[in-house]
């Protein structure tokens, strides 16, 4: 069957589509490959922390009536500050050897934030309004069309991407990062304290969600329940990517987006069950990943 | 002559043993004198204690933390609806076959789940969990994202079908406790208590870590397939996302971790505890929730051995005594 000029055009417009909407998830991805780096800690809660700063920029607005973009400036330093207190209050007191207490602990948080959400704003969706920014785009020709809300979000990624890259390769705290990564007890006999460095860590990571969080509800609606959805696309995008790399990271939500759009096109029922397929589809075949670290 | 130091735990079994038989006798005439809503409920909180039961082998004794059992709930729930709808098998026999479909599918999914550990091991059969769901939304002889009923239970009066479905709730009860507390006594359950201790150094002793894992993780997928064909058999109407849905795995995970992990005795007094809470706040909406999510955080942090293991450690007792003193 010979492939018409318009079916290509088509192909090509779910491919530009699917990697925009990768980099969303390689946002959504980055805290969890952080805090899984750093302390070795899977946040189950993880998906619901990005609908509570969705929703906490989503009241915001609500509440002040002021600027959109001003939830970027309230919200990223507010989840960060909650982001230090949980980790030195509650989950640095779960980290030890058995794996239970962390996702357990979690796995509360999540039930209970899910919960509270829906107490304070009711099951419905909600979204920000980002003055028309959301709908104009770059005509690429053929019909393409590039969102620049979309770009964007892209570019954030791969902003935030290399941010951590240099955070982790050239600064004092990296090296503190890394250092307690490998060794917590050599680390502190060199004085480096594990409770504040996790404290730290996790302070960075929930910064990143409240971007990836804010970013979502100016991309589509988003309800109290959607949560574990967004946790399971970040897990996959960094298992597809492998860990230990935010690059890998980075590619592994591109992947993802590709593989959800590509499912998309077939039938709209089937995006997100392609998007799981090919993360299993990589556990089976390459377990350590696409993208695994080769430089230590 | 002194006693033995194992004669009080075999007395405390056996008052276990008869105390639990008396019970299992005294609840099998609930038919008789309980009303229907009372039947339903017990049925439910004997689902949640035979996944919780199934969740505490795994997690409790295998080192498997999953948060994806309701893949086989969901799959014995389905199962139920293939054989008794459209193959015409007696719905009432779908509960064991529900079981054994689920353990079934549970061999090749656990040769990707297997390939991650720890925390990922949990992610990833959520993931598995979310493709069975998925996979079954899209099928629409299935019923689709609404699901469908089941017509089979038609055929029975409302009071027999009840009753039935109350006892074979029994049975499947009685039949968890015996089995597990069989299996934890013998040479696997031997194994299995070395491997919840340390791995590595059951290792070195020769068990087979892999193949006792793979054990584990299949019998709980046929305890969780018995309760998912069991609980829609009671409720008669079936979808994916009740079917697959995550909360299997939080309210069990929540039962055993307040009851208690690594012991039988746990799992019973969380499902007690967690119905006592549902019912009690059944007015606030999902207040209940929240306030479960609370005391389990509360529970894993001040007190980790769980309300039964606390209890248990005070008063040195155990109704199904698997401890051996030397």
């Amino acid at each position: 069957m010979p492939i018409s000029a318009s079916d290509l055009i088509g192909w090509l417009d779910t491919l530009v589509q699917g990697v925009l909407l990768g980099g969303l998830y390689a946002l959504f991805a980055m805290g969890l490959s952080l805090a899984f780096g750093v302390m070795r800690l899977v946040n189950i809660a993880h998906g619901d922390l990005i609908v509570l700063s969705a929703f906490g920029g989503v009241a915001l607005v609500l509440g002040t009536g002021g600027s959109p973009y001003a939830a970027f400036a309230i919200v990223v330093p507010a989840m960060a500050a909650l982001g230090y207190v949980l980790q030195r209050v509650l989950l640095n007191r779960t980290l030890g050897g058995d794996i239970l207490p962390p996702l357990l602990v979690t796995f509360g948080l999540s039930i209970i934030i899910q919960n509270l959400l829906l107490e304070i704003f009711s099951a419905d969706s909600r979204s920000l309004r980002a003055e028309g920014f959301e709908t104009a785009s770059i005509q690429l020709g053929g019909g393409i069309a590039v969102g620049w809300l979309p770009l964007s979000v892209f570019l954030a990624a791969g902003a935030v991407t290399v941010g951590l890259e240099l955070l982790f390769g050239q600064t004092g705290l990296g090296r503190a990062f890394r250092a307690t990564s490998d060794d917590r007890v050599t680390a502190e006999l060199m004085g480096i304290g594990h409770r504040h460095v996790f404290a730290l860590a996790t302070a960075v990571s929930f910064a990143i969600v409240a971007v990836a969080g804010i970013f979502l509800a100016f991309r589509t609606t988003v309800a109290p329940s959607d949560g574990p959805g967004y946790l399971l696309y970040a897990f996959e995008a960094v298992i597809i990517g492998g860990m230990g790399s935010f690059w890998g990271t980075f590619g592994g939500g591109v992947i993802l987006g590709v593989a959800q759009a590509v499912g998309f096109r077939f039938d709209p029922g089937w995006g997100i069950l392609v998007g799981h397929l090919a993360c299993l589809a990589v556990l089976l075949t390459r377990p350590e990943g696409l993208f695994p670290r080769t430089r230590d | 002559m002194t006693e033995s130091p194992n004669a009080r735990p075999a007395r405390a079994g056996r008052a276990g043993l008869w105390g639990g038989a008396a019970l299992a006798a005294g609840l099998a005439t609930l038919p008789w004198w309980a009303d229907a809503s009372t039947l339903r409920l017990v049925v439910e909180a004997v689902c949640l204690l035979v996944i919780a039961q199934m969740w505490n082998l795994l997690a409790g004794y295998g080192g498997l933390v999953s948060v994806g059992q309701q893949a086989y709930v969901g799959l014995g729930g389905y199962a139920l609806v293939v054989l008794a709808d459209f193959a015409g098998l007696d719905p009432f026999l779908c509960v064991p076959l529900g079981g054994l479909v689920a353990a079934l599918a549970a061999v090749p999914v656990s040769r990707v789940a297997f390939r991650l550990q720890g925390g990922y091991f949990a992610i990833g059969t959520w993931v598995i969990a979310e493709v069975f769901r998925l996979a079954v939304a899209n099928a629409s002889v299935l019923g689709g994202g609404s699901g469908q009923s089941l017509v089979a239970m038609r055929a029975f009066p409302k009071d027999l079908r009840e009753s039935l479905t109350y006892w074979i709730a029994l049975a499947l009860l009685v039949a968890v406790m015996v089995g597990l507390y069989g299996l934890l006594r013998s040479r696997h359950g031997l194994a299995l208590t070395a491997l919840r201790d340390s791995e590595v150094a059951a290792e070195s002793q020769g068990i087979d870590v892999t193949a006792t894992k793979f054990m584990v993780y299949t019998v709980a997928a046929f305890g969780g397939g018995c309760a998912g064909a069991l609980y829609f058999l009671m409720n008669l109407r079936i979808s994916p996302d009740a079917a697959f849905g995550v909360n299997w795995s939080a309210f069990t995970i929540f039962i055993v971790v307040i009851g208690g992990t690594g012991t039988l005795e746990g799992p019973i007094v969380g499902t007690l505890l967690f119905f006592l809470l549902r019912e009690t706040l059944a007015d606030y909406g999902t207040w209940y929730l929240i306030v479960i999510g609370v005391v389990a955080v509360v529970t894993m942090l001040a007190c980790p051995q769980g309300l039964w293991g606390w209890l248990a450690r005070r008063l040195d007792f155990s109704f199904f005594p698997l401890r051996r003193r030397v």
